[in-house]
């Protein structure tokens, strides 16, 4: 983004680049057309509905002022507990699958033979993780004489029913993002490779050891790439959907009932699109407002290096 | 720290390495612990390809396994069977179809976009970059359910229009990632070819567009992977049985309530990951270096 600026600035210079408008729309038009009609419009369209009890079937709906909001803020326990879910899954996926997606990315920093190949087998589960073959796959898993409860008992111990019980079904889910930390991963490892030598260096002939290493010279560095890590997992995190959708179905006791599922299933199982478009504007303000306040903390945090700006 | 005591002249022996210090020992700590670690990571995988292979028997006594004692590829013919007689071969047209289809319409849209955005100067560029890039954080749900009642208005419920159509305009995502691109081709280029008469389509048809090769690539493996694994915007729109994409047969196929042939269900999952594998070993270069630099220069 702010490379935009950069371009721009130099590129103002140049006389000969003159300002050509129709150009400019003709090839940004499709883009355009599409933005009002798939983007803006709906996204209007849905917060008109939001006021509304619209049902699907017999297309139509009546003016009903907040009473949309009021159900889902005071009435609806179903709510309650989606929020809860979504939540807790944000609170335990993003952060676990940040840290495995640093630790291995700093593992994986080095010139050794066959890094090439780890790198690749690190990659993979993230490759079909959103599938809904790995799904299934994790449904057998954790079912009740699945996988993982098979190696315990030959372990001699006996398994919970992972998906059946409300304490340990959101677990699988964790369990399964934090299993494709592989792009967060690949940036990482990018950014890694961009932190001069000659700081590690210096701090070791200082005598920084390695612990001090990572915490005086790494993190830091690593600053804006967190950052932007952050954002993008915190967004998809919220948007979780088609893996509940598979492996627990929201159960039990909605314990995984995420946002996205429950926005779905009152628009198309139930038909209650008005109540449903009120839960996807709140899901909307609530990740606008989750961005900004990350972005706004950012300058606490995000270190930049001065010289070269925001790369 | 000093090997070298200057005050004595004499010569301060070093402590002896440790075992573990040894280049040796080190390399062998190191793919040890990495290597293990891999194939944590992967033996979910193996194992569902190895269960697809394993005989009705052996799926549930032999579980820990990747390898079947005894091979069982009948898995696979069961399995491509389908359901309420379509088979798998059907499922698989309908993916190809819409993946391939869809990748063509939203890469090349987002090539044309992109070079809009890069080279030419327009009022509102800055404001209408912005807004592209605040939509990456839109959430699907505000925007789906308005979406379905106009396709359900024009009676495309059960086509692949509503998939296609809202592609023309290319992705945000890979607009983002082409504009990029554009920007480390050198303006030179652009500015020769203007001297030389060109307009800005011929600069983008001429100079820019033979140069994208490798971003367009890129996207394409993206754009081609996502599509294969869609899900809600198909399981919206898709009811009838013949349109069902890979993703969708799969979620009935092994609906728990009336399959349980699990050989079959593995053969067909690890078969729907096939192609998704066989782009990401080929291709996998040009994957790294997109979610490396669409990443790194946001």
């Amino acid at each position: 983004m702010a490379a935009a600026t950069l371009t721009k600035a130099k590129r103002r210079k140049r006389s000969s680049f003159g300002q050509d408008n129709l150009v400019g729309y003709l090839f940004i038009g499709p883009w355009l057309a599409a933005f009002f009609l798939f983007t803006l419009i709906p996204i209007l369209v849905s917060l008109a509905l939001s006021f509304t009890d619209y049902n699907v079937l017999s297309n139509s709906g009546d003016f009903i002022g907040l009473d949309n909001f009021q159900r889902m803020f005071f009435e609806d326990r179903r709510y309650a507990r989606s929020v809860n879910a979504t939540l807790k899954y944000v609170v335990f996926a993003v952060p676990l699958r940040l840290v495995f997606a640093l630790g291995v990315a700093m593992l994986l920093n080095t010139w050794r033979r066959g890094v090439g190949v780890y790198r690749a087998a690190f990659y993979a589960p993230s490759i079909v993780g959103g599938s809904i073959a790995v799904a299934v796959m994790w449904r057998e898993i954790f079912g009740n004489d699945g996988l993982v409860n098979f190696t315990l008992n030959l372990l001699g111990i006996e398994g919970p029913n992972w998906l059946g019980r409300p304490e340990t079904a959101i677990w699988t889910l964790i369990i399964l993002a934090a299993w494709q930390f592989g792009s967060p991963m690949l940036i990482f490892l990018a950014g890694l490779k961009n932190i001069p030598k000659h700081l590690y260096e210096s701090a070791e002939i200082d005598g920084a050891n390695a612990f001090q290493r990572f915490l005086r010279i790494t993190l830091p560095m690593l600053t804006p790439i967190i950052f932007f890590n952050l954002i993008m997992q915190l967004i998809s995190g919220f948007m979780v959907f088609t893996q509940a959708f598979i492996v627990t179905q929201g159960k039990p006791l909605d314990t995984t009932l995420f946002y996205a599922l429950y926005v779905y299933r009152r628009a198309f199982e139930l038909n209650e699109m008005g109540y449903a478009s009120a839960m996807a504007w709140v899901m909307l303000m609530v990740i606008a407002l989750l961005t900004a306040l990350v972005f706004r903390s950012s300058s606490y945090w995000v270190h930049y290096e001065s010289d070269e700006g925001p790369a | 720290m000093a090997a070298v005591d200057f005050s004595t002249r004499k010569q301060v022996t070093r402590p002896p390495t440790p075992w573990y210090r040894h280049p040796l020992a080190r390399s062998i700590l190191y793919h040890g612990l990495v290597a293990t670690a891999a194939l944590i990571m992967l033996y979910p995988i193996l194992w569902l390809v190895g269960s697809s292979f394993k005989p009705p028997d052996e799926i549930w006594t032999n579980q820990t396994a990747i390898l079947p004692i005894e091979p069982y590829p009948q898995n696979y013919p069961n399995g491509w069977a389908g359901f309420g007689g379509i088979s798998f071969a059907t499922f698989y047209r309908n993916s190809l179809f819409y993946a391939t289809l869809g990748t063509i319409l939203s890469v090349s849209a987002s090539a044309v976009v992109a070079y809009g955005f890069a080279r030419v100067r327009f009022r509102g560029r800055r404001l209408w970059f912005a807004i592209m890039l605040l939509t990456l954080m839109l959430p699907t749900q505000v925007q789906i359910i308005p979406q379905y009642i106009v396709f359900k208005q024009l009676g495309w419920l059960n086509t692949f229009y509503p998939l296609l159509l809202p592609r023309i305009g290319g992705s945000a995502f890979f607009i983002f990632m082409i504009i990029q691109f554009i920007r480390s081709i050198p303006v030179d280029l652009d500015e020769a070819a203007m001297i030389d008469g060109a307009s800005k389509v011929g600069i983008f048809l001429r100079v820019i567009l033979p140069q994208l090769t490798p971003a367009i690539i890129t996207a394409a493996i993206f754009s081609f992977y996502w599509t294969w694994d869609e899900f809600l915007v198909p399981l919206i729109y898709l009811n009838s049985p013949e349109l069902y994409l890979v993703s969708l047969a799969l979620r009935t196929f092994s609906d728990p309530s009336g399959q349980t042939d699990w050989g079959a269900i593995f053969a067909m999952s690890a078969l729907s990951l096939l192609p998704v594998f066989v782009i990401f070993i080929t291709f996998q270069r040009y994957l790294v270096e997109g979610i490396s630099t669409t990443g790194l220069k946001g």
